[in-house]
Parts: structure tokens; sequence; C-alpha cells
């Protein structure tokens, strides 16, 4: 089911929390909404799922006007950063609730709830309480019980936020495997772009209440759309006044009119890496990365001078 | 040491303050015997004084516990101008002398009163009658649900019944499905302090009831009666039989209490 946000701005008192905010998520895509807090990304998350409701502008689910539809008749699932579980009911009920609701037989609601289980990989867990899960484990039920319905969108809000970064990890791949597996149109909030790079076909970038880029992953970093989509999508060096990322930067031993001067701090191997900290002639300091066979090559020790040419610019600084 | 000595003063305090005149109630009533004691607890308007205390708690306990657990409901979840001042006329009751709640009644309901002839012309006594019993009893037990509720709630945040809302469940299904069962420790603890608060009732009821025998009479006005008729066995046995109910909610409080972290 499609997602369109037309001109949806949203005002908490004094704060702009969406300004203007325009756009359309693809039936069956998997989207991350990204950008730093205070963006208005889980706003407009929860303005897509009702439980918002915007100043002005309109929502549109699967082209139908949606803006003033409440959220149990939006046929949205949603799950919340802090799980939300059912606390006096256990995992098998949390996860029926929705069935339950929708007055479905007895046996299908069952079949259903242990066909899910088994889906995020909690069976034998059904009687248990959310109080005796581990935090990833709660999360998998949150999912489980925001699928049950088979809702036509997935919404979900910094889902793994509250999570250590081995079980956040295993989530992410297990989110993208889930979104191949049943095509459900999939919008996730984070604040983090790895965790959004990694996940999404397609990434929005916010900030300030406002959309400033939708783009792939790819395309994101190597070909941002303005100095704040650079920085924070990746590491931004500004060199020579342009922005350039690490690894745009070449280093050589010979002077020619397209480098500058600049001489070694530090080096750092990182395994496949190195990083070279250096100071620029204008006294900035800045990073470099390269291969461990060019850091090899060029001999770099600190003190050393160098001369840096930037093999692309991807923004004017 | 010093809390060796805290904790001697804390028991020594109890003993002088509660447990002291308790024991003495018990002594005092069992002073002549069993026989007397019977006599006075069997007698009919004894038995009716009862009655009407129980009447007035089942009409005013359920009352209170709807009406508080609304109350706590709009003062937590709904953002409405005004909130406040809902939040701190709810414990009103608490900051009110009973008898001068039991006067603002007479003012109201009285012949000279605003509804007083009103429902005079149409022939309903409240004032002298269990109506305006049960008002009083209503209104100085109105607080305890709706403060055990509204601390439970704030803690317990929307984030779960944002979650029901998001599975299909209709605002009513979410209160029946995940906001009550989330918070009955909670009610179940009000209802509790209102019913003990309902039968121990006694300031506001002494000023509406006209202390009419066998008629307005609710056990606690009974003590009292008994005591200014020199039946120190029969006003000493009310006492112990509330003493008892009182014991018991205690009782039960504490039995609820700890089930409640779980």
């Amino acid at each position: 089911m499609s997602i369109e946000v037309r001109n949806v701005s949203k005002r908490f008192g004094s704060f702009q929390a969406l300004d203007d905010v325009s756009l359309d998520v693809d039936g069956g895509s998997l989207t991350a909404l990204l950008g730093p807090s205070g963006s208005g990304k889980s706003t407009l998350l929860r303005i897509i799922a009702g439980l918002e409701h915007p100043d002005v502008g309109a929502i549109r689910l699967a082209g139908e006007d949606a803006t003033v539809v409440a959220p149990q008749k939006r046929g949205v699932g949603f799950v919340f950063q802090h799980y939300a579980a059912f606390k006096h009911m256990t995992v098998r009920d949390n996860v029926a609730f929705g069935l339950k609701i929708r007055k479905q037989p007895k046996d299908a609601i069952e079949a259903r709830v242990e066909e899910l289980l088994q889906l995020v990989q909690l069976q034998g867990f059904g009687h248990r309480y959310p109080a005796q899960l581990s935090g990833g484990q709660r999360q998998r039920m949150a999912l489980a019980r925001a699928l049950a319905p088979e809702p036509k969108v997935l919404l979900l809000d910094e889902p793994f936020g509250a999570l250590d970064a081995r079980v956040r990890a295993e989530l992410r791949v297990w989110l993208r495997r889930l979104h191949d597996e049943t095509h459900t149109t999939t919008v996730f909030v984070t604040h983090d772009q790895e965790e959004a790079m990694e996940v999404a076909d397609s990434v929005v970038v916010m900030n300030d209440g406002r959309v400033e880029q939708v783009a792939g992953p790819r395309e994101l970093y190597d070909a941002p759309a303005n100095e704040f989509v650079m920085r924070f999508v990746g590491e931004a060096i500004s060199f020579d006044g342009s922005l350039v990322r690490p690894h745009d930067l070449e280093l050589s031993l010979e002077a020619d009119e397209s480098t500058r001067e600049a001489q070694v701090e530090r080096v750092v191997h990182l395994g496949f890496d190195v990083r070279a900290e250096l100071v620029g002639d204008d006294g900035r300091p800045f990073v470099v990365q390269l291969t461990r066979d060019d850091a090899e090559t060029l001999e770099l020790e600190p003190g050393e001078i160098v001369f840096v040419r930037a093999k692309r610019s991807r923004q004017p600084a | 040491m010093p809390r060796f000595s805290l904790r001697g003063i804390a028991v020594l305090y109890l003993l002088a303050v509660l447990l002291g005149p308790l024991a003495m109630v018990f002594y005092r009533a069992f002073e002549r015997g069993a026989q007397p004691l019977w006599t006075s607890l069997t007698d009919p308007n004894t038995i009716h004084a009862f009655k009407l205390t129980l009447e007035i708690s089942a009409i005013a306990v359920p009352i209170n516990t709807v009406f508080g657990i609304v109350c706590a409901l709009a003062i937590v979840r709904r953002r409405f101008p005004g909130a406040g001042i809902v939040n701190a006329i709810v414990d009103l009751p608490l900051a009110l002398s009973p008898v001068v709640v039991g006067l603002m009644l007479f003012l109201l309901y009285g012949r000279t009163g605003w509804f007083g002839s009103f429902f005079q012309d149409h022939g309903i006594q409240i004032l002298f009658a269990t109506p305006a019993m049960v008002i009083a009893t209503i209104f100085v037990s109105l607080p305890f649900v709706a403060r055990e509720v509204v601390p439970t709630l704030r803690e317990l945040g929307d984030e779960q019944e944002q979650a029901a809302h998001t599975l299909g469940a209709s605002g009513w299904q979410t209160f029946w499905r995940v906001t009550l069962p989330s918070i009955r420790w909670a009610v179940v603890y009000g209802v509790v302090l209102t019913t003990a608060r309902c039968l121990g009732e006694y300031g506001a009821v002494a000023v509406v009831s006209g202390h009419i025998e066998g008629k307005t009479e609710t056990a606690t006005l009974r003590v009292q009666d008994y005591y200014e008729n020199f039946n120190q066995s029969g006003s000493y046995g009310i006492a112990i039989v509330l003493a008892a109910i009182s014991v018991i909610v205690l009782l039960a409080m504490t039995l609820l209490r700890p089930k409640e972290g779980s």
C-alpha cells in the first residue's frame, strides 16, 4: 500500500516539528526516515499511523485520503521503541490481541499466533509474560503483535534503539529478510545512518522538520543533495573549499598544481584501512582514509610532509 | 544505636496512640460479660444501624469507584484547560471538615436551600433521610479511588493504549482490555480505602441525618447514641465490630499491596 504525505505541518507549542513535508512511499518498499533527534521523523511516522494529527496537510493511504481516519481503521502495524508490550498479558495474548479485537475464530487465532511466534523465533515463549523476556525478545514479540492482523503498512519507531549493538545487528538483518518475504510496505525511523543504509531501499533524510533528500543508500552517500546530508550520512571533511569523504583524498610525495601540502600527525592502522591524521598548510587538522598498500608505499611517518589531492568533490563547502 | 531508639520511639508511639485505645475498647466491651454486649448488638435498632451503614456504602462505593476512574483518566489522559483545578478539587473532601460538608448539604437541601424547595415540592425527602446521608458519604469518600489511580496511570504512560489503537481496538475496547487491567490493583486499593471511609463516616452524616433511632441512625451514630445513654458495653460492642471490619480491610490491603509490584 502506497503512502502519500502532502504538505504536512505540525507544531507542538512553539516547536515546529514538521514544516510543509511532502513524501511518497511506494507500495511494497522498505523506507528509512533518518535524521537527528528533533528532526521530526518520529512525528511524521506517528502522523502516518494516525497517532498524531497534522495541523495542515493530508495523508493518503493507497490513494485514499486518511487524514482524519482513526488509527484503528488505518490498517497499519506500529512498533514502538520501548515495545509497548501489554504487561498483564502473556506473549501469546499480546500477539493475539489484534485478532481477538477482530473477533476471528479461536482456532484461526491460535494457528496464526503459532505461525508468528515461529516467525519471530519465540516458539515456546507463548506462556511467558513480557517482564520475563529480554529486550530483543520483547521487540520481536511486539513485531509479531503488529504483524498479526496482516497490516498493509508496517511502521517502526526507532525499533532497535533500546537494544544493545549485537541484538540490534541481528534484528536489522531479520527485518530486511522479513520484508523480502512479506513485501509489506515498511517505514522505520532511525537516527543511525548505518542502520538506514543497511536495511532500507530508500532513505528519507530529515532535518529541522523538513525532508532534505530522498534517495537510495548509495546515491545518498555518493551524491548528497546538500551539506547537511553530506555530513550526516558518513564522514565529511572540508578540503580546499569543498566537502569530500576521507577516502576521496589522495596522498603523494610530489607536489603539483592540484595538491596542497600537509604534515602527518599520526597514522592509525584499522585493519584493512589506514587513517592518516594530517594538519594542512592552513593549520586545520583533517583525516584521510587510504588502503594499507597505499600507506605502505608512501611509508607514512609522523612529522612527514605529504601532498594531498581531492580525487572527487561532492559538495561545495 | 540511633536506629534502635528510633524504632523504639515508633513502636511506643503506635502503642500509646493506636493500640492502647483499641485494647481499651475491647476491654470495656467485655467488662460486664458477653451477655449485655450480645443484647446491645442484637437490638433491632443496632441491626438496622449496621444495615443502613452497609446500604449507604453499597451505593457510595460503586459510584465513587466509577467517578474516581473517570476522573483520573480525565486528569492524566486528557489535556484540557483546568485539569490542574480538577485535580485539586478532587482533594477538597480530604481538606474539608466533614461537619462543614454536612453544613453545606444543609444549606443546599434545607427548606430555604437552593434545591430544598424543588425536592420538597416533589415530595422527596433529602435531609434527615437516606439520600442526604448517601450524598454526604459520597462527598467525603470521593478522593480515594482517583488518588490511587492517578499516579498509576501516570507511570503506565499511554504507549500501551496507542499500541491497542493501532491494533484495531476502539477506545472502549482499549479501556476494558488494556487500561483497566493495568490499573486494577490501584482501583482495588482505592475501593478498599473508600469502603473503610464510608463505614467509618460520622461527622457529615451526623449533621444531615437527624439521628432518628431505627431510621436514620448509622453504626457510628449508634455508638454515640449508646454512649450518651450510658450503655457502655453497647457502644463499645459496636465499636469492636467497626474496628474488626477495619482490621479486616487493613489485612486485605496488606495482602493486596505486594501483588501490585509483581
